[in-house]
């Protein structure tokens, strides 16, 4: 996509269609003329077409829009902000996370604890590590912040839950260890959408 | 009881046979009622892309069933300043009128019991319940008398949105009887009998369907047969965004079912009608047996009903006043004599 066709501001289809919005009737005459034109153009049958086309479709050409909710989910954007998630490095399998800091104390709701200590090969660890989810306001700082892009925000957005410690544990956000394989990267905070080209689209505004 | 069936001759309606068609009447039109919700809602949802109940049995078809036991197990409440024995009748008016003006409508052809049968073999069940000559002046005088189940449960309820319900039943229903009567009245001039039977037998003899010498009573008979069982483009009595659910605000539970199990109950009467009076009846088309042409036909005007729903928005309280009074009644009255002057002159 060249920058010439954003240059372009006579955009948008042009194609407007100009409602023909006829007067309304003055005379009883011209009333009874409008009930036969209305009466008898048989513009009713236009609408009964629609939908019977509409259930054709949606029987047979498989145009049915309902998600069947829990057992379907439609994919979200990668910008969006939920339920955060740990990282783990690929090659090792150990979590990216070194301990630093920055994601508890940019936290603005104060949400995030941790605690580190040294392990036997006297590299930092992380002992504890909380989000406390009924503070967090999902403002996206701890991602941003992060230098090892070790905490991200994930997918999860059904956030129903008995008690409020369920997904707030370290070992709750971390990739789980056999699905490695599977884990996303993320590209930092503020990334596009992998179809960011295909949704967008030229104001549609002559100036 | 005895009966006796000689060849040629249609074989005697007994008591037992009239009992047998009135349970077969109540359980089958029950039963089709309670369907008729499920085919509504899988209907229009198709009809907006959407897919209806899904979740209680294949295809949800046991909706019917978590329905009805919803219904049955719901509080029956009667609101404090209501009329008390009135509010609790209200709803078996709706529901009785409906299965009562079922009992003058041929529903299923005539047929009898196998002799295999033990105790009812070889009983002779009518296709009538009671084939009175004056069939379609009882039947739709018993949908008429169906005005007051909405009317009294409107007045009863000590609540707004229910007097004006009821209010708008009294004129919407009273005004259509009009329409109604005028519009059957040029079939009835053809046929020259009141019997469904009759009407019947005519289309069979002759070999076409009413609709074809009446198409403009057929219209209008249609149009005033949506109004009268208060389908959607005349759905003001109960109009949700207006006056909440009208007559049927302060109902809840097995009270509220009777409301719905008799207006489904007279969508099929009306269907039934239309089918009889202008679609040629229970008569064999081509390779068409008569009872599957019956049954399509009566399935036709249903998902009609349901079709019009999804398609069409509904009208105001003054255009449907508009519409039967001046539109109507006048084309009702002008076919009926043109009728009867074509009538005349044919018949000398």
């Amino acid at each position: 996509m060249s920058l010439e066709q954003f240059k372009n501001r006579q955009t948008g289809t042009q194609n407007y269609i100009l409602l023909d919005l006829e007067h309304a009737p003055k005379t009883s005459m011209e009333q009874f003329k409008r009930v036969i034109k209305r009466g008898v153009s048989l513009e009713l049958f236009v609408g009964l077409g629609v939908t019977f086309k509409a259930m054709v479709k949606a029987l047979f050409a498989k145009e049915m829009h309902t998600t069947k909710y829990p057992f379907e989910k439609l994919p979200i954007s990668p910008r969006y902000r939920a339920i955060h998630d740990m990282l783990r490095l690929l090659e090792s399998g150990n979590y990216r996370c070194i301990g630093c800091g920055l994601c508890e104390k940019i936290c603005i709701s104060n949400c995030i604890s941790m605690d580190t200590r040294y392990d036997e090969n006297q590299r930092k660890e992380v002992s504890e590590y909380t989000i406390n989810f009924g503070r967090c306001i999902f403002c996206g700082y701890c991602a941003e912040v992060c230098p090892e892009l070790a905490i991200v925000h994930g997918g999860r957005y059904e956030t129903a839950s008995e008690q409020r410690a369920s997904y707030s544990l370290f070992e709750d956000m971390l990739t789980p260890i056999d699905k490695l394989s599977l884990q996303q990267e993320y590209d930092g905070f503020g990334a596009i959408s992998p179809n960011a080209d295909e949704n967008i689209k030229k104001t549609p505004l002559a100036y | 009881m005895e009966t006796t069936t000689m060849i040629g001759q249609l074989p005697e309606v007994t008591y037992a046979g009239v009992i047998i068609k009135a349970i077969i009447i109540l359980a089958v039109i029950s039963a089709v009622a309670g369907f008729g919700t499920y085919v509504e809602r899988k209907v229009l949802a198709f009809m907006q892309r959407r897919l209806g109940p899904m979740h209680v049995g294949p295809f949800g078809l046991l909706q019917i069933a978590a329905d009805g036991i919803k219904l049955f197990t719901k509080e029956d409440i009667v609101p404090q300043h209501a009329n008390r024995f009135i509010f609790m009748v209200a709803p078996v008016i709706t529901a009785a009128t409906a299965f009562i003006a079922l009992a003058g409508v041929p529903v299923f052809p005539d047929f009898v019991i196998p002799q295999e049968v033990p105790l009812l073999g070889g009983i002779f069940v009518p296709s009538i319940a009671s084939d009175v000559n004056v069939g379609i002046l009882i039947v739709i005088g018993m949908m008429a008398a169906g005005l007051y189940g909405p009317l009294l449960a409107g007045m009863a309820q000590a609540n707004k949105w229910g007097i004006i319900g009821a209010a708008r039943t009294a004129i919407q229903f009273l005004s259509y009887e009009v329409v109604t009567g005028l519009s059957i009245l040029a079939p009835i001039m053809i046929v020259g009998s009141l019997s469904f039977v009759e009407f019947n037998n005519y289309q069979g003899e002759h070999e076409v369907w009413l609709v074809f010498y009446q198409p403009v009573a057929f219209v209008l008979f249609l149009i005033a047969g949506f109004a009268e069982t208060n389908r959607t483009p005349f759905d003001l009595l109960e109009h949700e965004a207006e006056i909440i659910s009208g007559y049927a605000t302060e109902y809840s539970g097995m009270r509220w079912g009777m409301f719905f199990i008799g207006e489904y109950a007279n969508m099929i009467t009306i269907s039934v009608i239309a089918s009889m009076v202008f679609l040629g009846g229970y008569n064999d088309l081509w390779i068409f047996p008569a009872a599957l042409m019956i049954v399509l036909k009566i399935a036709f005007f249903f998902f009609l009903m349901l079709w019009v729903r999804a398609s069409w928005p509904h009208i105001r309280p003054d255009q449907l006043m508009w519409l039967c009074w001046k539109v109507l009644m006048p084309i009702g009255v002008i076919n009926m004599l043109i009728t009867g002057i074509a009538v005349m002159l044919v018949l000398e």
